[in-house]
């Protein structure tokens, strides 16, 4: 539904019935900890070490990399959710939202590999895989600067999909939010209208924003194993992708569940947040 | 009819109607045009776009004519597509149909099913299916099914949820209509127009997902698949960089085609921003 | 202070008229308040809207005219004078104060908001003692912990208290209240009303009150302008208006008004009984497996005996159950205890399959004519699905659609068309139609007026009493409007958040009430004081 651009504010209380969020917190912490109890990490067979440690190496390089396109998709498509909507029809709102659909439709490994074409190959801008320069013996701010230029193909690649999803879904929330009552009645008080904007609008229309970054977590989790794949990042999905080529399931579901308790962290991390936000919440 | 006029009222819709038709021009005259087997040496290889007449978009790494083996590509990704998302909207209509219309603990414990299959990223389970499943076509496209269901259901058991406490379903049953006659014959079709459009978009995600898989070398490897292309494509990227760009190409105008057609219909199906 | 002159308002291509307002002269003058009064669709919030410069741009936009406000033109001014004009010399109220407050912001924040906006010269300080003293003149119990509140922690009446506040924040001169109390339970409607009255007496504001219903307008009105279509048709001090009205649109509006005071009825022996209630009692539980839960004792208690030949009103305010022991009865919702025995059986602990077959003897009809027939489906079908649902041939059951369409005053050539082609009136003609086709001997009709404009109520109420007549029926009439139970009900049940308070004769309850509740209620309808004047066209009592 949000994927069509039809997410809206006052479907946001739905969507969250809708998706189990609403659940409390000693529920989803014990849903987890029953899954935690039926499975048994095990050893790996390629690695020859207990799973658990194979995966603890490489949870950093994906939690990192997950941040960071997360951050990039939720403010951009933020940033253009709202210019978009406030011309509607007009040129910017037609730009940006022809951008959203063609973004979409982009297979994000195919434009992983064209960026390395266009910035690493034609203008040798940015490094083409990896996660850091590899025996340069950086550290500090300059070892930091190393791994950020490092992220920054592998981040657009996996971002741009989503960065698609929330600026439609911004969109949507903030031209849906506009007509509501309470808008008008801003308008009636007199208020400028950036300050209606602001003020009002604004943090409404990212209620279903927020409730979708809980959502597409998941999907966006599922898509780093093709992109580090492709940017040879040493990080969980590549180590899923590995374990699959050789045959170790062990490993395999280590990861499921590692991914599944990720998933589980930030929906209740994306609770909290929406509760902050939304005062009904929890009333 | 007063649908499809809508429908033509949307240029999204229609230019998305447009970009498919082409697809599937090329699926069906796939045989026609290229009668050789897509997989098959066509001449020498890495021949690029333009430098030979008789394979127009050139060749690959391994000798295919690419041109062919988009065109043959355009089927495989359609049929899986196509039965994917019946697999995904099927399970996904009958779960959501029966938690949304029944409530209670039945609807409890449907949704903490769909909730544990949510909690694991979906690439990863399909990925879980190829290993333990193998990866022949039919498997492939049944798993892409399976991980997909999930979403559909939660929007349909959203939409009998809202539905089924709607005066004229209570009217319905008022008049003594059994269950089953309700759910068929007065919630589903009122509850279908966003399915549809949803399928749409679970179409697009199916064939993206196929070609992510064969994109790694975990599809079928017999086929003309255009992920398996790009990835072929991957070592000689620096050089002949058209070998990855143009399946890729391909994968995008079909996911384009896909949600455009999903815009389209969603305008004549949910016509939310009404006139007064 | 405020005049329009030959205001028209445009709107958009492929709309059902062109304009929606159509030269629209008004004046409000200082202390005074106005009633606009119209129909659903007369234009009568558009005026409102028009006004302060709301009007939903750029669909439907001011056509021409001039709205002077204390020597200035409103329709003239620039977008960025008519933001300080509003709010600050003229204040708005909304319908629905639920939706009409940011549901994310405090009530206190969102008052401040209009000081800080419009008086830049005030401290912190002094803009939190104003938002203080101002709910504290709106009669808010509480008013720190209100500024503090969300609006979903308030009541209804406290929101809309809220929201005269925020309007009467900058002490404008001019109050507009676009249909301020009809979102509003009746016994809080009364507290609104007088509210909004001793403020404008006390401030000599001048207010343009916008409502549909004319007991609202007999109790506050200094002068009233009747819409009809865009245009003013009749405009006059109210007792006026209300008494003696010109115009024939008027007078039919005003003769449709349901009189307070229930009609002489001949004592008649009660039939047998056909529908007895004991002990009915239904618990909402909120809250799934694991989730917080909530319980809700909707119904306590409810016994009553529906005579055959009878109509048994049950009134009461949202909140009272009053639905819910209609949907008891027809088993949309299971009791959980007491008896409910139609023509003697038992009903309440029948399971499903056994009560399917006796659905034809007890039908329903519901309140809302847009939602209750399904969109997909021709009117013929709609109402020829009971008879097939019990067995009858679909040659059988399309002759009973038919008879049953013009039973219902519907031709029946227009079984062939979708609902949306139908208007309110006639889509609860239908959904009449379609409880009748089964022949039930009970019907339960939950507010199936509540939705209609005040003229076709007159009509479906006058058709149901002629069908009761006609066909013998039984009913239980569900309502909140004092007024329409009083025309239609032989006896009334007064329930009170779950609880039977009174019961006994329409008459005498209307006479006589002793539950304080009742009392409570019946001096809360609004106009109690007016007795509307006999319509040209109602038949004599």
């Amino acid at each position: 539904m949000a994927q069509m651009g039809g997410g809206s504010a006052e479907d946001a209380a739905r969507l969250r019935t809708q998706y189990g969020l609403d659940a409390g917190v000693a529920v989803q912490l014990g849903r987890y900890l029953l899954r935690l109890l039926t499975f048994d990490l095990g050893q790996s067979a390629i690695y020859g070490k207990p799973v658990a440690s194979v995966i603890a190496e490489r949870l950093a390089v994906t939690a990192l990399f997950m941040s960071c396109a997360l951050a990039f998709a939720f403010s951009a498509g933020l940033v253009l959710g709202v210019l978009a909507a406030r011309r509607v029809n007009g040129w910017p709102d037609t730009v940006i939202s022809t951008l959203g659909l063609v973004c979409y439709a982009i297979p994000s490994f195919w434009l992983g590999l064209m960026l390395i074409v266009l910035f690493s190959v034609k203008l040798a801008w940015l490094p083409p895989g990896g996660f850091e320069s590899i025996g340069a013996g950086l550290t500090g701010l300059d070892r930091m600067l190393d791994i950020a230029t490092h992220l920054v193909l592998p981040v657009l690649s996996l971002a741009l999909i989503f960065l698609a999803i929330y600026l439609r879904l911004m969109r949507a929330s903030m031209l849906e939010v506009m007509n509501l009552d309470f808008v008008r009645t801003a308008r009636a008080k007199g208020l400028t209208e950036g300050r209606v904007l602001w003020r009002h609008v604004l943090r409404n229309a990212l209620l279903p924003m927020v409730t979708f970054v809980g959502l597409q977590f998941s999907t966006m989790l599922g898509g780093s194993v093709v992109i580090e794949s492709v940017f040879s990042l040493p990080g969980l999905g590549r180590l899923a992708f590995e374990s699959v080529v050789q045959r170790d399931l062990n490993t395999l579901l280590g990861i499921v569940l590692v991914s599944a308790v990720l998933v589980i962290i930030v929906n209740f991390l994306v609770d909290i947040l929406y509760a902050r936000l939304d005062p009904r919440i929890g009333a | 009819m007063r649908t499809l006029r809508a429908y033509l009222r949307s240029p999204a819709g229609i230019i998305g109607a447009v970009l498919l038709v082409a697809v599937i021009a090329a699926a069906l005259s796939a045989d026609m045009l290229f009668p050789r087997d897509p997989m098959a040496l066509a001449g020498r290889p890495l021949q690029w776009p333009g430098a030979n007449p008789r394979v127009p978009l050139g060749t690959d790494n391994l000798g295919r004519d690419i041109a062919g083996f988009v065109c043959h590509g355009a089927r495989v990704s359609l049929l899986i597509g196509l039965v994917a998302s019946v697999v995904a909207v099927g399970i996904g209509v009958l779960v959501g149909a029966v938690a949304g219309f029944y409530g209670g603990w039945v609807d409890d414990l449907l949704m903490r099913i769909t909730e544990a299959f949510q909690t694991v990223p979906n690439f990863i389970l399909l990925l879980v299916l190829v290993a333990v499943f193998g990866s022949e076509l039919g498997v492939i496209t049944i798993a892409i099914g399976l991980v997909g269901w999930t979403a559909p259901c939660r929007l349909v058991r959203a939409e009998f949820l809202s539905l089924r406490s709607r005066e004229f379903i209570l009217a319905a049953r008022g008049l003594g209509m059994r269950d089953a006659q309700l759910i068929l014959g007065e919630v589903l079709p009122n509850a279908l127009p966003p399915v549809i459009v949803y399928a749409s978009v679970v179409m697009a995600l199916a064939i993206l997902l196929e070609s992510a898989l064969a994109f790694l070398g975990l599809s079928d490897p017999n086929i003309a698949s255009w992920g398996n292309m790009i990835g072929a494509g991957r070592s000689v990227l620096r050089t002949e960089w058209y070998v990855s760009a143009i399946p890729g190409a391909a994968i995008l105008v079909t996911v384009l085609a896909f949600s455009l057609v999903g815009h389209g219909l969603n305008d004549a199906l949910n016509p939310r921003m009404q006139v007064l | 202070m405020l005049s329009l002159r030959n205001v028209s308002v445009r709107l958009p291509k492929g709309a059902e008229r062109e304009f929606a307002l159509q030269d629209i002269d008004l004046d409000v003058a200082a202390g005074e308040i106005l009633c606009v009064v119209g129909e659903s669709g007369s234009g009568k919030s558009l005026t409102a809207m028009s006004i302060l410069g709301l009007l939903p741009a750029p669909r439907v936009t001011l056509a021409g005219g001039t709205i002077a406000f204390e020597g200035e033109d409103l329709a003239s001014l620039p977008p960025a004078r008519l933001r300080a004009i509003r709010g600050k010399r003229i204040g708005m109220i909304f319908q629905e104060p639920m939706t009409a407050l940011n549901p994310l912001m405090p009530v206190g924040r969102q008052i401040a908001e209009v000081l800080e906006e419009h008086a830049r010269h005030l401290t912190r300080i002094m803009v939190l003692a104003q938002v203080q003293a101002l709910l504290e003149e709106v009669g808010i119990p509480d008013p720190p912990g209100a500024a503090r509140a969300y609006p979903h922690e308030l009541s209804g009446g406290q929101r809309q208290r809220a929201m005269i506040a925020m309007a009467l924040a900058m002490e404008p001169r001019l109050l507009i209240a676009d249909e301020p109390t009809t979102a509003l339970d009746v016994t809080t409607q009364a507290r609104i009303l007088a509210l909004i009255k001793e403020i404008q007496a006390r401030r000599g504001t001048g207010v343009l009150f916008i409502t549909h219903d004319f007991g609202v307008v007999a109790e506050i009105a200094d002068r009233v302008a009747v819409m009809q279509h865009g245009r003013i048709v009749e405009t006059g001090p109210a007792a006026q208006v209300l008494g003696a009205p010109a115009h024939p649109y008027t007078r039919a509006l005003v003769g449709a008004v349901p009189p307070l005071t229930p009609p002489a009825r001949a004592a008649t022996v009660p039939g047998a009984d056909i529908l007895v209630v004991e002990g009915l009692r239904k618990t909402y539980r909120t809250g799934s497996l694991f989730g917080r839960r909530r319980v809700v004792d909707a119904v306590q208690d409810v016994s009553f005996t529906l005579h055959k030949g009878e109509t048994l009103g049950i009134v009461g305010e949202s909140g009272s159950g009053k639905s819910t022991v209609a949907r008891t009865l027809v088993k949309l919702l299971p009791a959980d205890g007491g008896s409910i025995r139609l023509n003697g059986t038992e009903i309440r602990a029948a399971s499903r399959a056994a009560f399917r077959p006796m659905t034809r003897h007890i039908q329903m009809v519901f309140q809302d004519p847009y939602a209750s027939l399904n969109p997909r489906r021709r009117a013929g079908d709609l109402i020829a699905q009971g008879p097939r649902i019990h067995g009858a041939s679909r040659a059988e059951a399309r002759a009973t659609a038919e008879r049953m369409l013009a039973l219902v005053g519907l031709d029946p050539a227009s079984a062939g068309r979708f609902p949306h082609e139908f208007s309110g009136g006639q889509r609860q003609r239908i959904g009449l139609a379609r409880a009748l086709a089964l022949e039930p001997s009970v019907l339960v009709a939950d507010e199936p007026v509540s939705a209609l404009d005040v003229s076709v109520q007159a009509q479906v109420l006058r058709l149901l009493a002629e069908l009761k007549q006609r066909l013998s029926l039984s009913l239980v009439f569900i309502t909140h409007d004092l007024r329409v139970a009083a025309q239609v009900c032989d006896r009334i049940l007064v329930m009170y958040r779950g609880v039977v308070v009174e019961q006994g004769e329409t008459a005498a309850i209307f006479a006589a009430p002793t539950h304080p509740y009742t009392r409570a209620l019946l001096a809360s309808v609004p106009g109690r004081g007016w007795a509307p004047p006999p319509a040209p066209v109602q038949e004599s009592l």
